[in-house]
C-alpha cells in the first residue's frame, strides 16, 4: 500500500524536475521522484508515530496531499507545456511515446521511451536473476533470512529502489495511477495460477505481455487511450483466472495452499 | 463580484463536503480510508456510463451509475481478497486500477461522441466546481440530505460497528446489513463530491475532517460536527481559491487547505496534540526530577548530611548535571530548599516533608513486593524508583493499612513518617 502512496507522492518531485530542466531529463526526473519518495516515507512516519495519527489515515492523507501538490505545480507553471498536463499525469501518452525518436545523422535509432526503460529493463532482470535467492527469502521468510546472516535491509531496499525506478520510468509513458495496475495485476493474477516463484516470475512477464499486446491493438481498433485500455484487459484477464480458479478448475494440479 | 450563481455553488459545496466529513467519520473509524479512495477511483466508469445512456449530463444518472460502480468494487475488493490468496491490499490495488483505467476508456469513448466534449467530464478527474449546474446542485444537496438522515436513523448500531463489531454483534445487531449501509452511504457521498472535487482527491475530503475532529473531542455528535464544520471550511475555501483561475482544477485546492487545518490540529489540539502530550511529559518529567532531588537530599540527611553540594549529591546518584542544576533552581523556587552562601544546599521544612512522602513510599513498595508478593529483595528496587511517583494518597493509605504501619523496609532503612 505504501508502495501506491508513492506512486502518486512522487508527482511533485517529477513536475518540479521538468519545469527545472528545460526538457524531459530522465536523470533530473529520477531524482526528484527520488526526493519526494523519500519524503513521503517520512512523513507518513511523522504522521503515524509522532502525530499518532492512524496507519491507514497518515498514508492517504500524505499521498493525496503531494498529489493534489502536484496538480496545482502543473496547474500554475506548466500552461502551454506540452509535455506535461493534468491528464497526462493520470494516463500516461503511451500514444505519443513513439514521437520522441533519437535521429542521429539522420537514422532512427529507435524512441527515447526505449531508451530508457530498455536498459532499466535488462538491469532489472540481471539484479532478480543474480539476486534470485536473496529476494526470495526475504519475501517469504524475513526472518529466516536474518538467522542465516542474510541482511534483509538490503534486499528490501534493492526491491524497494526497483520498484521507484520503475515506476517513475513508466510514468511518462503510463500515468501515475496506472502504473500501480502495470506492477500488481499481472503478478496477482500469475499468482492465481502458480505457487513457485520462478514460475510466478515467468507466468507474470507471459500474462503482462500477453495484456499488453492485446490491450495495444484493442486501443487502436477502438481508438481510445492506450494505458488505459491495457489495464481494463489485464483486469479482465485477471476476472477470467479468477472465476476460473474459485469454481475448482485446475491448471497444473498445484496443490493449493495458501502462501502468505 | 458575488452573485447568486457563486453563492449556490458554494452552498452546494457546503453541503457536498460536510456530508462528506460526518460520514468519514464511520470510514475512519473503521479504519478503512483506503478502501474510500479505492472506491472514489472506481466509480468513474459509472460516470462515463451514466453520460452514455443519458447522453446528457444527468446528474441522477451519475449518481446512479456511480452508486453502482462504487458498490461493485467494494464487493469485488471483498471478493477477491476472501476467495483467492491474495492480500486485500493487493486486492484494492487491483480493484482501483482495473476500474479506474475502464473508466478513462469510457470517457475517451465519450469524448468522441457527438456532445461528449461539451460535457466536459475530465472535470471529474480532479474537479471543477464551476461546472456545478443548478440542478446538479439541488439533486447532490437531496442526496445529502438523504444520507444524514440515515446517519441519524442508524446512528447507534453505526457507531458501534464503527467502535466495536463483534459487541454489536453480540447486542443483535444484523453487522453486516448495517456495514452494507454503511458502505452505500460512503459511496453515495463519494459519487455526489465527484463533480467538485474528483475522483483521484475524494477520498482526502473523507479522511483529512475526520481525522482532524478525532482530536478535539471524544464524543461521536461532536466528532461528526467538527468534522464536518472542518469539511465545509476546506471546501468552500478550496472552492474560492479555484474560482481565481481560469484552468483551475477544484479539487487539488480542497486538499491543500485540508491538509493545512489537519496539519494545524495535529500540532496544537489541546490534550492530543503533539505539542500538547509533549508538554505533559516535560511536567512529568520534571516532577520525577524534582522528587528524585528531594530524596537524594534526604538520604544524605539519613547519613549525617544537612547540607550537600552538587558534587556530592551527583556522588549519590547519576543524573545530567544540567538536569539537576535545573531543578535545584525550581526546587528553590518552590520553596523546598535553601542554597547557602557556601553553595550548599539543605532541605527546608516544607522539602523535609515533601522528601519523606517520595522515600516513605518507595520503601512502602519495597517492603509490599517482599512481604505480599514474595518477590527477592534484590529484584525490588527498580520498580519502587518507578512507582514512588505515581503513587497516590489513597494508595498510600491501603500500603500503610496492608502492611500495618511498618516501621523498616526490607533493607533495614528506616521508613520516615
Amino acid at each position: 500500500m505504501v508502495g501506491d502512496a508513492i506512486s502518486h507522492s512522487v508527482l511533485p518531485g517529477i513536475v518540479i524536475a521538468y519545469l527545472v530542466g528545460s526538457q524531459t531529463q530522465s536523470s533530473l526526473v529520477l531524482i526528484g521522484a527520488a526526493i519526494f519518495g523519500v519524503l513521503t516515507t517520512i512523513i507518513i512516519d511523522f504522521l503515524y508515530r509522532k502525530l499518532k495519527l492512524q496507519e491507514d489515515a497518515s498514508i492517504g492523507l500524505t499521498f493525496t496531499w503531494l498529489f493534489a501538490f502536484g496538480v496545482l505545480l502543473i496547474s500554475f507553471f506548466a500552461q502551454g507545456n506540452v509535455d506535461l498536463d493534468q491528464e497526462c499525469v493520470l494516463f500516461g501518452e503511451l500514444g505519443l511515446a513513439f514521437l520522441d525518436k533519437i535521429i542521429i545523422d539522420g537514422r532512427l535509432y529507435g524512441t527515447k521511451s526505449i531508451a530508457t526503460l530498455l536498459p532499466a529493463f535488462l538491469l532489472v532482470l540481471m539484479f532478480v536473476v543474480r539476486g534470485f535467492k536473496g529476494f526470495q527469502l526475504n519475501a517469504f521468510q524475513a526472518e529466516f533470512a536474518q538467522t542465516k546472516g542474510i541482511k534483509t535491509g538490503f534486499w528490501h531496499f534493492a526491491l524497494m529502489g526497483m520498484v521507484s525506478v520503475v515506476t517513475v520510468l513508466s510514468f511518462e509513458s503510463v500515468g501515475a495511477i496506472l502504473v500501480v495496475g502495470f506492477l500488481v495485476v499481472p503478478p496477482a493474477t500469475a499468482y492465481l495460477l502458480v505457487n513457485d516463484l520462478k514460475r510466478l516470475h515467468i507466468f507474470s512477464l507471459c500474462i503482462a505481455t500477453l495484456n499488453i499486446l492485446m490491450g495495444y491493438f484493442l486501443a487502436l481498433k477502438l481508438n481510445v487511450s492506450i494505458s488505459p485500455t491495457i489495464i481494463t484487459v489485464s483486469g479482465v484477464v485477471f476476472f477470467l483466472t479468477f472465476v476460473f480458479k474459485t469454481t475448482k478448475f485446475r491448471l497444473f494440479n498445484s496443490p493449493r495452499i495458501p502462501v502468505k | 463580484m458575488i452573485s447568486s450563481t457563486l453563492l449556490l455553488v458554494l452552498f452546494g459545496l457546503a453541503v457536498i463536503s460536510s456530508v462528506a466529513g460526518v460520514v468519514g467519520c464511520y470510514a475512519f473509524l473503521r479504519k478503512r480510508t483506503l478502501i474510500g479512495d479505492a472506491v472514489s477511483h472506481a466509480v468513474l466508469p459509472g460516470v462515463a456510463i451514466g453520460f452514455m445512456l443519458s447522453g446528457t449530463k444527468d446528474p441522477i444518472a451519475l449518481l446512479l451509475g456511480g452508486l453502482f460502480f462504487g458498490y461493485i468494487s467494494i464487493i469485488s475488493i471483498d471478493l477477491i481478497h476472501r476467495k483467492s490468496k491474495l492480500s486485500e491490499d493487493t486486492a484494492i490495488a487491483i480493484v482501483t486500477t482495473v476500474y479506474f483505467a475502464l473508466g478513462s476508456v469510457l470517457l475517451s469513448v465519450v469524448s468522441s461522441m457527438e456532445n461528449g466534449q461539451q460535457a466536459g467530464l475530465k472535470n471529474f478527474l480532479f474537479g471543477k466546481v464551476a461546472t456545478l449546474t443548478e440542478l446538479d446542485i439541488w439533486v447532490f444537496s437531496f442526496a445529502a440530505i438523504v444520507v444524514l438522515v440515515a446517519v441519524v436513523l442508524f446512528f447507534k448500531p453505526f457507531s458501534l460497528i464503527s467502535f466495536n463489531k463483534d459487541f454489536a454483534a453480540a447486542q443483535g445487531w444484523k453487522t453486516n446489513n448495517y456495514e452494507t449501509l454503511i458502505s452505500v452511504l460512503t459511496v453515495l457521498v463519494i459519487t455526489i463530491g465527484l463533480q467538485a472535487v474528483g475522483v483521484v482527491l475524494m477520498s482526502a475530503l473523507l479522511i483529512a475532517p475526520a481525522a482532524a475532529a478525532r482530536y478535539w473531542t471524544n464524543s461521536l455528535p461532536k466528532m461528526m460536527i467538527i468534522s464536518a464544520l472542518f469539511g465545509i471550511l476546506s471546501g468552500v475555501g478550496g472552492g474560492l481559491l479555484s474560482l481565481v483561475g481560469e484552468d483551475m482544477p477544484t479539487g487539488p485546492w480542497v486538499v491543500m487547505i485540508l491538509f493545512f487545518f489537519t496539519m494545524l490540529t495535529l500540532l496544537f489540539a489541546p490534550k492530543k496534540g503533539y505539542f500538547a502530550i509533549r508538554r505533559r511529559t516535560q511536567s512529568n518529567e520534571r516532577k520525577i526530577n524534582e522528587e528524585n532531588v528531594l530524596k537524594i537530599l534526604h538520604q544524605l540527611g539519613e547519613m549525617g548530611k544537612e547540607e550537600a553540594s552538587i558534587g556530592e549529591m551527583l556522588d549519590k546518584r547519576r543524573m545530567d548535571t544540567t538536569v539537576l542544576l535545573k531543578t535545584i533552581k525550581t526546587l528553590k523556587k518552590e520553596g523546598f530548599i535553601e542554597v547557602k552562601d557556601s553553595k550548599k544546599i539543605r532541605l527546608t521544612e516544607n522539602g523535609k516533608i515533601e522528601a519523606m512522602r517520595v522515600v516513605r513510599l518507595h520503601r512502602l513498595w519495597e517492603l509490599y513486593l517482599t512481604q505480599q508478593l514474595k518477590f527477592k529483595e534484590d529484584h525490588i528496587h527498580g520498580t519502587a524508583e518507578t512507582i514512588e511517583h505515581l503513587i497516590t494518597d489513597e494508595l498510600e493509605e491501603a500500603l500503610l493499612k496492608e502492611l500495618d504501619y511498618p516501621d523498616m523496609d526490607p533493607h533495614a532503612k528506616k521508613i520516615p513518617y
